[in-house]
């Protein structure tokens, strides 16, 4: 009666089995690295970007009225953020991966971190579109409120405008780090073994498909879902202050 | 006048796209300590302009403002050290929704003037008191009614110890049955000696509480009095316009 789960288990064993489910785990492991490195570098990046091009945009029409080395520095600093944006969003997160592999650090014999920085550098550029359009969805009055009372810029943005922001946005980043996780598949294209590559490899050596690759496709999903409630219930803690 | 004047307004210019609109157009005025201004004018005058400006919301293209005798217009100036001394309430409240009453009071404080936390929450405590809204120190702004929110505003500013209040216009949105609280704790703190500048079309408030009542019409002070002369005695025809239109 139970013959067919027997079976399915006799599979199971023969798929992972000679220490295949350890390819597997390593696989497993070498994703989770490569996407919690990216998310830090990114948030870091995002958070950099994101205050450069909202200073600017709030600031240009005062800071030109007064003139000065902090305008110009400033336009600048705006001008390097959007060319990074517009190549970064504008090619292929592999192509980039493969130029950080084979041309950037050409003699790195650990792949991990060079995937780290590459998806690091590629989410960072969505990261701060994201902030910056929640900063910008703050109403102007925090901002006045905040300066008013004799925060300077930088107080104003730390402890008024970007704990609201933040909540603001938890949603959309929540979306971002889930593509980040998904994205970091392609890691496999410069030898780095994350959980795709591990499930191909475990699927090339027992010819069997079917098993290793659903078992790659059911971990991503956990990943995925734990994600999401852990965002979701940051998410309702936050909201507290609506109610 | 005197030297001593708190704030003394020369010249002020604010204009847009290259002049073509003049929002003010060479304001000058001497504020002394202790004084409560009411400034009034028809929409578009240039009155909550004039108001930003002192506190530097706006930037002024022209003119000089001097606080106790320092130009804070000149570049070198530090606008933040000048900010705590002037509290600002806003028409919006702008309260920090992601902080409780109490929060809101003693950020500021705490963070800038680096008070004690227990300093600071007393003396916001003291202040909500006597506002009447001690009860509500842990609730959130969107747990208030407006005039609560503007009642809170109020006191958040007072809590940097600023010498001069701003109002820019603090019960225009309000429901009406909530006008009155606000005028009162704003009645009050004149009588404590708060010098006030506020932006308002509560005439009546203008009447009772000010010591002098200033008229902007088109960018520029029209004309000033004290409160019998603007309404009992008006000269200029565009004020005695403006009055015949308000209803008092």
């Amino acid at each position: 009666m139970f013959e067919w789960f027997w079976n399915f288990i006799d599979e199971l064993k023969f798929v992972f089995g000679e220490g295949r489910w350890e390819l597997i785990v390593d696989g497993f492991l070498n994703t989770l690295k490569i996407t919690a490195g990216a998310l830090v570098v990114g948030i870091v990046i995002g958070i950099l970007i994101a205050a450069v091009r909202s200073s600017f945009d709030k600031n240009k029409e005062t800071m030109k009225l007064h003139g000065g080395a902090g305008y110009v520095i400033l336009a600048i600093l705006n001008a390097i953020s959007k060319v990074y944006l517009t190549v970064i969003r504008g090619t292929p997160v592999v192509v980039q991966l493969m130029i950080c592999y084979f041309v950037v650090f050409v003699s790195a014999d650990d792949g991990v971190p060079v995937a780290i920085f590459a998806f690091g550098i590629n989410s960072g550029a969505y990261v701060a579109e994201i902030f910056r359009a929640g900063i910008m969805s703050i109403d102007h009055g925090q901002f006045e409120a905040g300066r008013s009372l004799g925060f300077n810029y930088f107080q104003t943005m730390r402890y008024i405008v970007i704990p609201q922001m933040f909540k603001a946005v938890l949603p959309t980043l929540c979306n971002e780090f889930i593509a980040l996780l998904k994205e970091t598949s392609v890691a496999g294209y410069v030898g780095v073994m994350d959980l795709t590559k591990s499930g191909n490899i475990v699927a090339g050596r027992t010819f069997e498909y079917f098993i290793p690759l659903f078992t790659v496709a059911i971990i991503y999903l956990v990943m995925v879902m734990i994600l999401s409630s852990l965002v979701g219930k940051l998410e309702r803690r936050l909201r507290k202050s609506e109610r | 006048m005197n030297d001593n004047a708190l704030i003394k307004v020369v010249e002020l210019k604010k204009h847009y796209t290259g002049g073509a609109v003049k929002a003010l157009d060479g304001v000058n005025c001497e504020i002394q300590k202790g004084e409560v201004v009411v400034v009034i004018g028809p929409s578009g005058s240039g009155k909550s302009t004039f108001l930003r400006s002192l506190n530097l919301l706006e930037i002024p293209t022209g003119g000089q403002i001097l606080f106790n005798g320092t130009d804070i217009t000149a570049p070198k100036t530090n606008i933040n050290k000048h900010r705590q001394k002037m509290g600002m309430v806003f028409q919006h409240f702008n309260l920090f929704p992601n902080m409780t009453v109490l929060k809101n009071m003693t950020c500021a404080p705490v963070t800038i003037l680096k008070k004690s936390k227990e300093e600071a929450e007393k003396k916001a405590l003291e202040l909500l008191d006597r506002v009447g809204l001690k009860d509500r120190a842990d609730a959130y702004p969107s747990q208030l009614s407006g005039g609560q929110k503007q009642r809170v505003a109020i006191v958040r500013a007072l809590c940097m110890e600023p010498e001069v209040m701003l109002f820019d216009e603090p019960t225009s949105a309000l429901d009406p049955e909530m006008v009155g609280e606000v005028l009162d704790v704003m009645k009050n703190l004149a009588e404590q000696g708060m010098t006030m500048i506020v932006v308002t079309h509560e005439m009546g408030f203008a009447k009772e509480v000010a010591s002098r009542v200033i008229f902007m019409d088109e960018g520029v002070i029209a004309e000033e009095g004290t409160p019998d002369e603007i309404f009992g005695n008006p000269k200029s025809e565009r004020l005695k316009s403006f009055l015949g239109k308000v209803l008092i």
